[in-house]
């Protein structure tokens, strides 16, 4: 286990006016570890990931990136340290192609003039290493693809950059089962690369698929945070519906 | 194309960085040709419809009326008609990409018109200043449109529509209840009157050619060398044969001597030249530049634009402003076209012929498609059906309907081809 974990979260507050959403809640995600987030609707995990990415600041708490405490205000400070965050609707432009959805905002450019050749080298690259061999050319557009297709793409852009953390919100919520398999792979790939891996799911198979720890919110709160080789299918159903499971989960 | 391939036994083969563009070969003429049909039948027509719309039309005015519509000094008046109508109609483009529109355009070319003329005629002002002035005020109102509708959030319909309306009072102030204002000035009047030298127009002509030809071949070239997804160099070769055969038509027929009597008059219109520029640097700005891709990328979804660092309000304001000054240099030409300008200058069906140009050429009214050339296209197809009906005798009442029904037509082709992608899109 890496000494020093990629994300550290600890003793994280959260209010929206007079609503708690977070309360003291411990997270951790580690380089090379897939680490699944679940809980229930409501459990905060929305509100967690929204902190991570800098779209809402916590209240209080400590925010660690490798080691050192840090503060983002924004999605761009996020994405600066390295965190990317692939959302649920996956905020993809149709009518541009797999290329331009993955540099959109990052365009390298010659002076004036865009780099494509650079640009289509690059992703075609990324593409590679992954072993993504299912999307054809990288030139089609994203209105041409499958559910299954431009998630690979949304998660292939996260990879793009110098990310040390990915987290991925439902990835697989809308995709059928060969759609499914093929995503789930993908995130063990990255994985596999070094990157440290968030996965919010609540598809118990999913999370035992792939994941290397659980962490499970319940009303806002860490109940567990645990290996998932460590634990069964229904002791994580019942952290997440109930907050405690025999030893697991905080004592009444 | 929806059949995701199974799950693979061996996920963990390393390929070669260049091995994903090889899934399907690039320059494989078949894979390209099937790739085109699949774009047609995702409802992705491109620049089809209006090229033929355009010998479509020209072949029934040619069977109506054999001895005028091809005329040579028919066909140099149709390009000088269709010069306002696709410079108003390039400026569209950018705002339709966004999926708004400016219904305020035609009037706003007016009243940028009538700016210049009252400072050539009353203030006698040299023609660079006038025309410095039109176009300022072309950005002003640009904007100030742009402004309500990215910052007070009003729909570009209401906003454009008050200024459709208020810009109308401008200029009727500006000219005088009923007047006209007559421009006299040389440089202006001999941008839609007066030809280049036949000489220069070839050279011009070849020049542009070449240019082409060059940017294609190279650009395939360079792709070709570094693996990138390229098209077979048989539809690079084909591309560049149809513009060059345009190019080469175009300047052939307007170099032919039209003058009725011993002067000749010959060469091809000073306006033309100008299109062209403002055609090469739109395409330039929308296809090449990183301002042109986070225009269609607010167009097509601006959520994830804003998500992706990209400055929505700035390129909504934007688009207007250039909207808006292309509308004043639509309006100079006008002007210039009838050496004056008057009350009613870019009012009437000026706006909706742009709006028709765009979107005949190919441009989405929902935003996130279109391209320069459409205005071009577009503009040359009002221009045909204007300048037929007008030979034809047609009754004015006759002339609005079926430009209506033609704009119509436009619309459904473009709304049925979107239904058609948000069906195969998956």
């Amino acid at each position: 286990m890496p000494a020093t974990p990629v994300l550290e979260l600890r003793g994280v507050d959260k209010s929206f006016g007079p609503v708690k959403v977070l309360h003291d809640v411990s997270f951790t995600a580690h380089a090379g570890e897939v680490t699944a987030l679940v809980g229930d609707n409501g459990a905060g995990k929305t509100t967690l990931v929204k902190g991570i990415g800098g779209v809402h600041a916590f209240d209080r708490g400590v925010y660690r990136f490798d080691g050192r405490p840090v503060r983002p205000r924004s999605p761009r400070d996020a994405a600066a340290l390295g965190i990317e965050i692939v959302h649920q609707d996956l905020a993809l432009c149709e009518n541009l192609d797999i290329v331009e959805n993955m540099f959109l905002g990052r365009e390298r450019s010659h002076g004036i003039a865009l780099d494509e050749a650079a640009m289509e080298e690059a992703a075609a690259a990324t593409l590679s290493r992954l072993s993504v061999r299912t999307v054809g050319s990288v030139r089609r557009r994203v209105s041409e693809l499958s559910g299954g297709q431009r998630q690979t793409v949304a998660i292939a852009r996260a990879a793009l950059w110098d990310s040390r953390l990915v987290v991925l919100d439902e990835p697989s919520a809308a995709l059928g089962v060969a759609q499914t398999q093929q995503v789930l792979e993908l995130v063990r790939r990255l994985a596999d690369r070094g990157l440290a891996v968030v996965l919010i799911s609540h598809n118990m198979n999913d999370v035992f698929a792939v994941s290397d720890r659980v962490a499970a919110l319940y009303l806002g709160r860490t109940v567990a945070q645990v290996r998932t080789a460590d634990v069964t299918h229904r002791q994580v159903v019942e952290l997440i519906t109930s907050g405690r499971s025999g030893d697991l989960g905080p004592r009444a | 194309m929806s059949t995701d391939l199974p799950k693979s036994e061996k996920p963990a083969v390393k390929f070669a960085a260049g091995d994903f563009a090889g899934d399907r070969p690039p320059g494989d003429m078949r894979s390209a040709a099937l790739d085109a049909w699949q774009r047609v039948r995702s409802g992705d027509l491109g620049a089809t419809p209006a090229i033929l719309g355009l010998l479509g039309l020209i072949v029934l005015f040619t069977a109506l009326r054999p001895e005028t519509f091809l005329s040579k000094g028919n066909i140099a008046n149709l390009f000088t008609q269709a010069l306002p109508i696709t410079i108003l109609a390039m400026g569209l483009v950018f705002v339709l990409l966004l999926g708004e529109i400016d219904l305020s355009a035609g009037v706003a070319s007016g009243v940028c018109a009538a700016v210049m003329a009252k400072l050539l005629v009353d203030a006698g002002q040299p023609w660079y200043v006038a025309v410095l002035a039109a176009v300022a005020v072309g950005i002003v109102i640009g904007t100030a449109l742009g402004a309500f509708v990215a910052l007070v959030r009003i729909p570009s319909f209401v906003v454009s529509l008050a200024l459709f309306l208020g810009l109308q009072g401008i200029t009727l102030r500006l000219i005088g209840e009923g007047g006209t204002v007559p421009v006299r000035d040389d440089v202006i009047n001999a941008l839609a009157n007066k030809n280049m030298p036949v000489g220069l127009g070839w050279a011009l002509a070849a020049a542009v050619i070449v240019g082409y030809a060059a940017t294609e071949f190279l650009r395939w070239r360079g792709q070709h060398a570094r693996g990138l997804a390229a098209r077979p160099i048989q539809f690079v070769g084909a591309r560049v044969g149809v513009v060059t055969l345009a190019v080469l038509g175009g300047t052939y027929l307007l170099s032919q001597d039209r003058a009725p009597g011993p002067i000749v008059l010959a060469g091809v219109p000073w306006g033309v030249l100008l299109v062209a520029v403002l055609l090469i640097i739109c395409t330039f700005v929308l296809g090449r530049t990183r301002y042109g891709r986070h225009v269609y990328a607010v167009g097509g979804n601006a959520e994830a634009a804003r998500r992706a660092g990209i400055n929505v309000t700035r390129i909504r304001v934007s688009v207007f402003m250039i909207a808006s000054t292309l509308a004043a240099i639509s309006g100079i030409v006008a002007a210039s076209r009838l050496s004056s300008v008057a009350t009613n200058s870019g009012a009437g069906n000026t706006l909706l012929y742009a709006v028709g140009a765009a979107v005949i050429g190919g441009t989405s009214l929902f935003g996130g498609r279109g391209k320069a050339r459409d205005a071009v296209l577009g503009g040359l197809v009002i221009a045909v059906i204007d300048n037929g009906l007008g030979l034809l005798g047609t009754k004015a009442y006759l002339n609005f309907l079926i430009t209506g029904v033609v704009l119509l037509l436009a619309a459904s082709i473009d709304a049925t081809a979107r239904r058609r992608r948000s069906e195969m899109g998956r």
